[in-house]
């Protein structure tokens, strides 16, 4: 915190009210904020009256944005003396504030400072002609450029002893002098050596428009994605289902449950065919349904026989089935299976034909054997858990 | 290094005209509308998976903030606010931003207050940037004449877009007092919670992120979130402002992958440091809030996030500040720790008071006007400021004491018993400093 006061009453004008353009000017600032938060605009009017002032803050100019804000006087007094860049007490016309903040003082900050010393005199003192004074301020953010002063609104950057008093020289004199870094740099690139952003093409409009490939390659993917399932939906008069996730798939393609659907145990072209499926051949084929991988779509001769109600009212509980939660119970129910002894009668066929049926849940019935465990829970034999054992057979 | 069509910011050195045409031939506000018809899901999906981590300082998952912002409004509208009140020393990044390229800003602006919601935005530029606020406002004017921001724009997303500003003072780069500050009163910071999501500006739903955090916002969507987050090191993607200050040949600005080593940085793109590698002294990696680094640590560890912490250190805002060894590194830090003073808010007693006494403290120390057990009570008083405010502006005050103590002991006990064997020709160095006081 610094101890920040109004200047003493001599120097303080006694009444101060906006041009007629400052006026308005504040009008826009104030429209910015919602209805009723005019006070938002506090800083920028107090600085606006700071320009109109001359360099600083005079108490009426206070007192005159609290009528204009609807503020307490107390609250815009707080904002003028709480942040540092409103002036309290006169300014030279050329008001230098030079950053003494570690940066710029490892870069030479302290000599400048001698030089305000040397030309200006102490800080906070308005030199005789009323042109120059200085404070010393912390970091103004242009790090890179340090050492270097503000003064008014531009910045002087890159500055040596040397340059600097000119530089106060000329301000001094009134003779025109250029913002910015005072070596010769444009901005905060490293001085003569720019080794990046030299790549003409990032100029001459050809990245524009070039990073759409990535949306239609995934366009073109999805699109594909939708045509397979159509294509499948028309073969099968069921509900579509979601894809199997890659997970599922190879878990699909065990060796044991290529072996029960009757096929090589090895499969692979099939696997590598998966694999290296490019965009061409997906938007041709259902995606990663390869003849080998995936089932083929077993018709409904081979449906097994279904019930409309269960024997005597009340079926077994299927969720004794190791792999058959309280959904899929359900979804049996539905189709018109009930009993153990129903699904130990089927055969392999009519166990796929379940399974291709079982929508998002589809390969479970052939994976978890569901005939040899509903044969073995159909004995009369009972899991030790409710939701069944792990079938290993 | 990174390759130049992997740098976001490509104007970065203002070699190239900031105005909305050159801008949109290096491919801002290209396919805006596209990204936005996405979907509010998409783009915060897609700014999660890039793992961009703000670049304010704290280095919080971006993506993960603005999904805290409530999904449906209970009536009070929501605001972004972009923090550009950039007062870290040794910080000068969003300053190139918005004077060189501040089109990828307000692309940016228009994003992510989509993605949580906003109509209306508020850039909180610090004071003392004026020219930097002059060209920002030239290109809001830009954008609202093609219409790409405004009520009725071209991307069917309401939306308006103000830049205020501040006068002086650094604690407004803490969020809440930020917001405090846009509500016109002075920048003391709120106590969290609520958070700014829940209660921020006027006591609506509000997100605050750094210019560069939200800058590169559009450029993350169009090349994808595997491209940025393919970038850099795991946990610590992307690329970064570096802002290089101090003892080296070349200072400057560069966007640099994150994760690169501290001696390529500097040996690529500073011209290395002054005097040699040998002559390298310590290092503060993160902007002056962070504590400093000694030379054989820093030179070839990796500049990102995980790696500094793992030096007791930080990345914070990317602001290398170099010293070799001409440095008087116990002026330089008390330098430091009356820029705390100085920019304290003076809210809470432990840093109002805590800041200075420990410049008053150090300012002896550098000149060995000491004694070697105040070493020892300075480490307690850091610890007893450290963590007991409401802000981190404590802790920023206390880090850097403490990293100097960590490391460079050993000269401050020098000093002091320098001074106690001639203490004639010692005297007061620096009666400025004291009369500041």
């Amino acid at each position: 915190m610094s101890v920040r006061r109004l200047a003493a009453q001599e120097v303080q004008p006694a009444s101060f009210a906006f041009t007629p353009e400052n006026a308005e000017w504040a009008g826009r600032q104030i429209a910015k904020y919602p209805e009723g938060r005019q006070a938002s605009a506090v800083i920028p009017l107090l600085w606006k009256a700071q320009e109109q002032s001359g360099g600083w803050v005079p108490e009426a100019a206070i007192r005159h944005i609290a009528g204009m804000l609807g503020m307490p006087y107390i609250r815009v007094l707080e904002v003028a003396t709480f942040y540092t860049m409103f002036a309290l007490e006169p300014v030279g016309e050329h008001f230098v504030q030079l950053c003494g903040t570690t940066p710029c003082m490892l870069r030479g900050a302290e000599a400048l400072k001698k030089v305000c010393h040397d030309v200006i005199g102490p800080q906070k003192t308005v030199t005789a002609d009323g042109k120059l004074s200085w404070l010393e301020v912390e970091c103004l953010g242009a790090c890179c450029n340090a050492p270097m002063v503000q003064i008014g609104y531009d910045y002087y950057e890159d500055l040596t002893p040397e340059s600097f008093a000119a530089l106060l020289d000329d301000l001094r004199a009134g003779r025109p002098v250029k913002p910015g870094p005072q070596n010769g740099r444009h901005a905060s690139e490293p001085k003569d050596s720019v080794k990046t952003l030299t790549d003409p093409s990032l100029f001459d409009g050809s990245v524009v428009g070039s990073w759409r490939k990535r949306f239609e390659e995934e366009e073109a993917k999805a699109k594909a994605d939708v045509s397979g399932q159509a294509a499948t939906a028309a073969a099968n008069p069921e509900p579509a289902k979601p894809e199997p996730t890659r997970a599922e798939a190879q878990k699909a393609d065990s060796p044991a449950a290529r072996v029960a659907r009757g096929e090589q145990p090895t499969s692979g072209s099939a696997r590598s065919d998966a694999g290296n499926a490019g965009s061409s051949e997906a938007a041709t084929k259902p995606r990663g349904k390869t003849a080998a991988t995936i089932d083929p779509v077993v018709s409904d001769d081979h449906k097994p026989t279904l019930m409309t109600a269960p024997k005597s009212g009340k079926g077994d509980d299927l969720g004794l089935i190791w792999g058959v939660g309280p959904k899929l119970v359900t979804m049996l129910n539905g189709m018109g299976i009930w009993h153990f002894d129903q699904i130990a009668s089927w055969n392999e066929d009519n166990l796929r034909w379940v399974d291709q049926n079982l929508g998002a849940f589809r390969g479970r019935a052939v994976r978890d054997k569901w005939i040899d465990q509903a044969k073995k829970l159909a004995t009369g034999w009972r899991p030790t858990s409710r939701v069944g054992d792990r079938f290993e057979g | 290094m990174l390759a130049d069509r992997d740098r976001i910011f490509t104007n970065l050195y203002g070699l190239h005209s900031p105005g909305l045409k050159a801008a949109q031939m290096r491919g801002a506000w290209d396919g805006t509308k596209f990204l936005l018809e996405k979907g509010r899901d998409w783009v915060i999906n897609e700014m999660k998976a890039s793992g961009l981590r703000g670049r304010g300082g704290a280095g919080f998952p971006t993506g993960l903030k603005w999904s805290f912002m409530p999904k449906q409004s209970d009536g009070r509208p929501h605001y972004l606010v972009v923090n550009a009140d950039e007062s870290e020393p040794g910080t000068c990044k969003d300053r190139e931003i918005m004077r060189h390229d501040p089109h990828l800003l307000i692309e940016g602006c228009l994003i992510a207050s989509f993605a949580m919601g906003a109509h209306a935005c508020y850039i909180y530029i610090r004071g003392e940037y004026v020219r930097e606020r002059e060209a920002l406002q030239r290109a809001v004017d830009e954008a609202y004449e093609a219409r790409l921001v405004g009520k009725d724009n071209v991307h069917g997303w309401p939306f308006d877009i103000y830049v205020h500003h501040g006068a002086g003072a650094y604690i407004c780069g803490e969020e809440t007092a930020l917001l405090e500050s846009l509500e016109g009163k002075k920048g003391m910071p709120r106590l969290k919670p609520p958070f700014p999501a829940n209660m921020g500006l006027y006591g609506c739903p509000t997100t605050v992120n750094n210019v560069e955090s939200i800058a590169v916002a559009g450029t993350i969507l169009r090349r994808g979130a595997a491209w940025f987050a393919g970038i850099g090191r795991p946990n610590n993607v992307g690329t970064k402002l570096f802002c290089v200050s101090g003892h080296v040949n070349t200072p400057c600005n560069v966007e640099e992958e994150m994760g690169i080593t501290f001696r390529e940085l500097i040996d690529r793109h500073c011209g290395g440091i002054r005097g040699g590698w040998d002559n390298l002294l310590c290092v503060i990696p993160g902007g002056s809030s962070v504590p400093l680094v000694p030379a054989h640590e820093i030179a070839d560890a990796y500049m990102d996030f995980d790696t500094l912490r793992g030096l007791k250190s930080g990345l914070g805002t990317a602001a290398v500040i170099v010293m070799d060894k001409s440095t008087d590194i116990v002026r330089a830090i008390a330098r430091l720790s009356y820029f705390y003073k100085h920019e304290s808010c003076g809210q809470c007693t432990p840093c109002r008071e805590g800041t200075g006494w420990m410049w008053r403290v150090l300012t002896r120390m550098a000149e060995g006007r000491a004694h070697k057990r105040e070493i020892d009570m300075l480490l307690d008083v850091t610890y007893q400021v450290e963590g007991h405010t409401i802000c981190a502006l404590g802790d920023a005050a206390a880090w850097p004491v403490q990293g100097l103590i960590r490391h460079f002991r050993h000269e401050i006990e020098k000093r002091i018993d320098e001074y106690a064997a001639n203490p004639a020709d010692a005297g007061v160095r620096d009666p400025e400093m004291m009369a500041a006081e």
